[in-house]
């Protein structure tokens, strides 16, 4: 997994409540046998003006000129400005798999739905709750400001904004310590490498006969 | 100090490191894999670089895509691209990573779940994963089994171990005898009607008591199989000689000096007597009859004696409301006749229902007799190859045939309708499958959930009907 220390990104708006994991990529795209290259079905029903099939060349595709991220200002963005509830619905990895693809690194919101906001943190995206106000000064003020862009220092729990003014964020101690190293789930179980080894060792000795057995 | 469960046990012997915050890292002994839900994880294996832990700890089948008719041209003779290119993804990240794997034309090849016990590489004590929920089959074998994610899949790939954390434990003893003509199938249904759907949500349920003992193996894992269909994402049963009777000789099975030292390592993996559980619910073998599912969650359960419920009678109004929507989504009348539900369709087979002693109740039942020819179509798929080639062996497919029944290759077919398999809209089905919510075996499609000697008797009457009564005409 990416790690995720410090970033400086532009930011793009997504200025609706409860956007759910099917608006964030349809349930087609999700019969592809890939983790990656979802970020081009990336809100495909509001990117583009036909309906999306899997394994199609995306480029070729008729683009809806007013989806904000068609826009060429926010063009580049790795900022996801978000309202509330953001990321509801069902369970599906795909999500958070089609915005990193996409480019984005960290989603600013009042509040996330909690399943999508764990499997972020697998996917070396991060989430960042702040006040509703804060968010909709955050939403004027990147309306009003071309190439409008926000720092963000994960050791210091900071957003810098563009005015130098920091805006301090919470996170979980555990996962910021993830983050941070870029540790996923399966980097952290491979810190303790030597505890699954010595308990191979044991299991071998007690009950030989699990082992080797489909060779 | 209270004795184990058998959960306890279990749990205790795969516990690698315990967490601080209560989550645990456990040992994977056996890790199964199929071709819908391990194309990303071998994905995520390869972008980080990283390699499978153990190799030998995994086995591979496809089965959800694969078609249940003629397959002589092999995964290019796959219709639908989509399911073509995840059956191959599966050939071909088992053939670069070295896991073994039974292809579409290997005659080992089967529904996953049935493949696991029936090679041996299911036993007594170990734990068993699988990117499938159903995956509690397992636990039949006093086997620790449970169904997980993508992210899980490539997580046990990666490291052989899994972050979880501890069930609360539960016991469903079902005691004294169960009556002529009633099978494991109806035992669970039966449950699941007294429990719920989320019954057993957080716990891992031991089923026991003196009726379990009498159960065969392919009745425990049908029962097994439905854990998940009550919430319990684990359902057990204790090891006896029945299980190791099973166990005997199959390929993976321990052999020679391991095989007598296994023997008396599985003797432990009971219950101790004086154990605590969480929660008990006690059944009567005797009060069970055959069952019928008339709604869209496994829980919409009755007897065949039974009626569809009237919605007014509910007085809890959440479950007023879901009754009237079941109702209307199957096309049922309040009141009506368990028996009087005419059907279009019969599908045997499914991981609950596919194994050789399935099909042999079936066939009993059907011997001589014709399907209706009010029905579109009956089919029985069964769970692998071998269960196949042995029913082939034991002429039930000419009974099958004979009576009119389809008799298709191995796969998990009209379970799931993701193969070419599938119920039309509205169409009703007898079906010997697991989940009856909506659009499961097809957009629109009614599945009625039984065990598969009253699908059979359903299947000559064109209704459901009281497989004790049919067998004595
Ligand atoms: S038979 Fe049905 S329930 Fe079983 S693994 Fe296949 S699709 Fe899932």
């Amino acid at each position: 997994m990416k790690k995720f220390t410090l970033h400086k990104g532009t930011v793009a708006p997504m200025d609706r409540a409860n956007v759910d994991t099917d608006l964030i990529i349809p349930k087609q795209f999700l019969k592809s046998i890939k983790r990656s290259g979802f970020g081009q079905n990336l809100f495909d029903e509001l990117r583009y003006l036909d309906e999306g099939q899997p394994d199609q060349d995306a480029s070729q595709r008729p683009l809806n000129p007013d989806f904000v991220l068609n826009q060429p200002r926010y063009q580049g963005a790795s900022v996801l400005l978000a309202r509330k509830n953001f990321g509801c619905g069902s369970s599906r990895e795909h999500a958070p798999w089609a915005l990193e693809d996409f480019g984005f690194r960290a989603i600013i919101a009042p509040s996330f739905a909690d399943i999508f906001y764990n499997n972020c943190f697998k996917n070396g995206l991060l989430p960042i709750v702040l006040d509703e106000a804060v968010v909709d000064q955050l939403f004027d003020e990147l309306q009003a400001t071309e190439g409008y862009a926000l720092t963000i220092d994960l050791e210091q729990q900071v957003v810098c904004k563009p005015d130098g003014s920091k805006i301090e964020f919470s996170i979980d101690a555990f996962r910021k310590h993830c983050l941070l190293n870029g540790l996923d789930d399966i980097g952290l179980t491979l810190q303790h490498a030597d505890d699954i080894h010595a308990y191979e060792a044991r299991r071998r000795v007690a009950a030989p006969w699990l082992f080797d057995t489909t060779k | 100090m209270a004795g184990k469960t058998l959960y306890d046990k279990l749990w205790q012997d795969h516990l690698v490191r315990q967490n601080d915050d209560g989550s645990a890292l456990i040992y994977i002994d056996r890790h199964l894999l199929h071709e819908v839900t391990s194309p990303q994880a071998f994905e995520g294996l390869r972008l980080a670089n990283r390699k499978p832990w153990r190799i030998d700890a995994n086995l591979a089948t496809p089965d959800h895509n694969v078609p249940t008719t003629d397959r002589s041209s092999g995964v290019q003779g796959i219709v639908d691209p989509v399911s073509r290119i995840q059956v191959q993804t599966l050939d071909d990240n088992c053939a670069s990573f070295g896991i073994t794997e039974f292809k579409m034309n290997d005659l080992r090849q089967g529904i996953v779940h049935v493949i696991g016990p029936e090679q041996g590489a299911t036993l007594p004590g170990m734990t068993v994963v699988c990117g499938d929920s159903h995956t509690s089959t397992h636990g039949a074998f006093a086997t620790l089994a449970h169904g997980i994610g993508t992210s899980e899949v490539e997580h046990v790939l990666a490291t052989q171990c899994l972050i979880t954390k501890k069930m609360n434990n539960m016991l469903v003893r079902i005691d004294g005898e169960l009556g002529t003509g009633v099978t494991a199938k109806d035992v669970i249904l039966h449950v699941i009607g007294v429990i719920g759907t989320a019954g057993g949500t957080g716990y891992a349920i031991e089923f026991g008591g003196t009726a379990m003992r009498s159960i065969s193996m392919e009745g425990r894992m049908t029962i097994c199989n439905m854990a998940i269909e009550a919430g319990a994402r684990v359902g057990l049963v204790a090891c006896d000689q029945v299980t190791v009777d099973y166990v005997k000789g199959r390929p993976y099975s321990p052999k020679g000096e391991d095989w007598d030292r296994a023997v008396e390592a599985w003797k432990d993996l009971v219950s101790d007597a004086d154990a605590q559980f969480d929660a008990v619910v006690e059944i009567n073998a005797a009060d069970i009859e055959p069952q019928v599912t008339w709604g869209t969650s496994p829980e919409m359960v009755t007897g065949i004696s039974g009626k569809v419920p009237n919605p007014a009678a509910e007085t809890d109004a959440v479950k007023r409301e879901g009754y009237s929507r079941a109702l209307q989504y199957m096309g049922l009348q309040a009141d009506q006749d368990i028996t009087a539900i005419q059907l279009d369709r019969v599908f045997i087979g499914s991981c609950t229902n596919s194994r050789i002693e399935d099909l042999r109740e079936a066939a009993a039942v059907v011997k001589g007799h014709k399907v209706a020819s009010t029905l579109k179509q009956a089919l029985v798929v069964p769970g692998s190859g071998l269960v196949k080639a042995q029913a082939e062996a034991e002429g039930l497919d000419k009974i099958f045939i004979e009576a009119g029944v389809e008799w298709r290759e191995p796969g998990c077919s009209m379970c799931l309708a993701m193969n070419p398999d599938k119920l039309g809209a509205g169409e009703h089905c007898a079906s010997t499958s697991n989940r009856n919510f909506e659009g499961r075996q097809g957009f629109g499609g009614r599945t009625h959930l039984v065990s598969p000697a009253m699908a059979a008797a359903a299947a000559i009457a064109g209704h459901f009907v009281d497989v004790r009564e049919f067998v004595k005409h």
